[in-house]
């Protein structure tokens, strides 16, 4: 049996959840709802456990040997880290973006139908098909239709992380975690990833974390405020960024700590 | 003394250092082609090369060495298509499979396996393989191409998964997390991202694997059985060329069309071990270059 919760509006529920690696307390008594079809901004200095709730809410923490996590994280009402539950399942309806850019050294086709393959798609017309959308959703398909056949290691930093944007798009996902998706892009690109989340929000639920304040109050409608390995504050992102209800958010925000 | 004239001084030691054993090692192929010449003048290269009868001491004698090319690449191959699936199998067990504390057990132990001396090998294969081959299989001799090709495999097997292991370990983690995160299972993930991922470095072991059995002398010069002869089957003896090289260096009398003809056959397995260094160069090359997207 794998037990059921309703909790309204939200597609994730993370209940009293703390996480170590090995002996180290890495996020203590996590009680979080992610909204559906909103994007939610997790923030915090370096090392204060942002970045491994994200990795927890799609069980990638699952592939770091000693990790281990207590409480509940409901995904659309069921626990993901039941025993019955398989991670693999998970991983398909909860996307990934990463820090880094990081396709595969394969061709710019060959990304986006790797998982989609994986599930027994086969039809050439469909995965031509769903290249071409998810390309499109990406706003990367008209810099790439002539060379799809080529390594996707040719393109920018920028037009390599919207393609892993459309590869994690090709899987259908319900939701999509953005683990500082832009920390390593230039402004440009920083801003068409920006404008790319603000449309895909009516689609999917986006979680981001980012280590950039005004890019958390432009595209979130919530944020998490994280401290070591708490969460300090978590309100609709205009109330965070105007008048926060704590002081250490607000001395975090406007810059005098961290 | 100054800084620069310092720096000069070691930069010029290590020059002499790194030219010496260049120079060494191209006197050696200089001397090998000056000794190989001469047989030429009595059998043109090609009677050499492709000629069918190894008589080198009868009157008159004859210097094909084409059975000794064929006996080479039989054995080379037969143990390639042993060594090849084991060693990158276990190279793929040991990076991505196995638990941290039988990983620290299992690759020093391949790594020793490169160690063990060749004529241990070669006695192994006469003294226990042999025999129970020529029993089980009703053979006049266990001393055949079986045989040497087992021992060999034995012998590549470890520079095969150090070496292909070496380059799945080289696999950035991001390609496995990427894989992952798209509801990759592990096996999937090593299917499909992992091993092509390190596919220049594999083919590089692989033919790494080879050129270490085709050069190999101790092991086929025991149990290839010596025979100059094309084989009709597995079970019959082969003479490799180094075992050729080996077994008949002593007996040869120093000047003789005898002698000059092994430092031909040298010349020829040069050639071999030379094109399979470059293939492996090149391949490793290839890949690097283009991102392997072409995989």
């Amino acid at each position: 049996m794998v037990d059921k919760l309703n909790h309204d509006g939200s597609i994730i529920a993370v209940e009293h959840v703390n996480f170590f690696y090995g002996t180290f307390k890495a996020l203590t008594d996590i009680h979080m709802l992610f909204k559906k079809n909103a994007v939610t901004a997790l923030i915090g200095p370096s090392g204060c456990g942002k970045s491994t709730l994200l990795r927890l809410l799609n069980r990638m923490n699952d592939l770091i040997d000693g990790t281990r996590v207590e409480g509940r994280v409901y995904f659309e009402g069921l626990n993901m880290y039941d025993p019955n539950i398989d991670p693999v399942e998970i991983r398909k309806k909860i996307g990934m973006v990463f820090q880094k850019p990081n396709p595969f050294p394969k061709s710019i086709y060959n990304n986006i139908v790797y998982g989609p393959k994986l599930t027994g798609m086969n039809n050439k017309n469909d995965l031509n098909a769903l290249v071409e959308k998810t390309l499109k959703q990406s706003v990367l398909w008209d810099e790439v239709k002539d060379i799809l056949d080529q390594s996707a290691l040719r393109l920018s930093g920028g037009q390599q992380q919207r393609l892993c944007i459309a590869r994690a798009l090709a899987m259908n996902p319900d939701v999509l975690l953005m683990d500082e998706p832009t920390s390593a892009l230039d402004p440009i690109s920083t801003a068409k990833i920006e404008e790319l989340i603000d449309e895909l929000k009516t689609d999917y639920t986006i979680i981001i974390v980012t280590h950039n304040m005004q890019q958390a109050a432009r595209v979130s409608d919530e944020t998490g405020f994280f401290y070591l390995g708490k969460l300090i504050e978590y309100n609709e992102t205009k109330k965070i960024f105007t008048k926060p209800d704590l002081k250490q958010t607000e001395d975090y925000i406007t810059g005098r700590f961290g | 003394m100054t800084r620069t004239t310092k720096e000069k001084i070691i930069k010029a030691v290590f020059f002499v250092i790194a030219a010496t054993s260049v120079i060494i090692l191209g006197m050696i192929v200089i001397s090998l082609f000056r000794e190989a010449v001469p047989i030429f003048r009595v059998a043109s290269i090609k009677d050499f090369i492709f000629g069918n009868e190894w008589y080198p001491t009868y009157d008159p004698p004859s210097f094909g060495i084409w059975p000794l090319i064929v006996g080479s690449l039989i054995v080379t191959l037969c143990s390639t298509v042993i060594a090849v699936p084991i060693g990158v199998l276990s190279a793929i067990y040991i990076s991505e499979l196995a638990n941290p504390f039988l990983k620290e057990i299992l690759k020093p132990i391949i790594e020793l396996l490169a160690g063990l001396p060749s004529v241990v090998l070669g006695f192994f294969g006469m003294v226990v393989l042999a025999p129970w081959l020529q029993e089980t299989f009703d053979l006049p001799t266990g001393l055949n191409i079986v045989n040497a090709s087992l021992m060999l495999s034995l012998m590549a097997i470890p520079t095969i998964s150090s070496i292909s292991e070496d380059a799945l370990y080289a696999v950035p983690q991001e390609f496995k997390e990427a894989s992952y995160a798209l509801g990759a299972t592990k096996y999937e993930t090593i299917v499909r991202v992992i091993v092509p991922a390190a596919l220049s470095g594999i083919s590089t072991a692989v033919i790494l694997g080879m050129a270490r059995a085709i050069g190999e002398t101790m092991v086929v010069l025991m149990v290839a059985g010596g025979a100059a002869a094309i084989p009709d089957s597995l079970f019959d003896s082969v003479r490799p060329m180094p075992a050729s090289i080996a077994a008949e260096m002593g007996e040869t009398p120093f000047g003789s069309n005898h002698y000059h003809a092994l430092f031909g056959i040298a010349v020829v397995l040069f050639f071999l071990t030379l094109a399979f260094n470059l293939v492996a160069d090149y391949i490793a090359n290839k890949y690097k270059q283009t991102g392997s997207a072409t995989l």
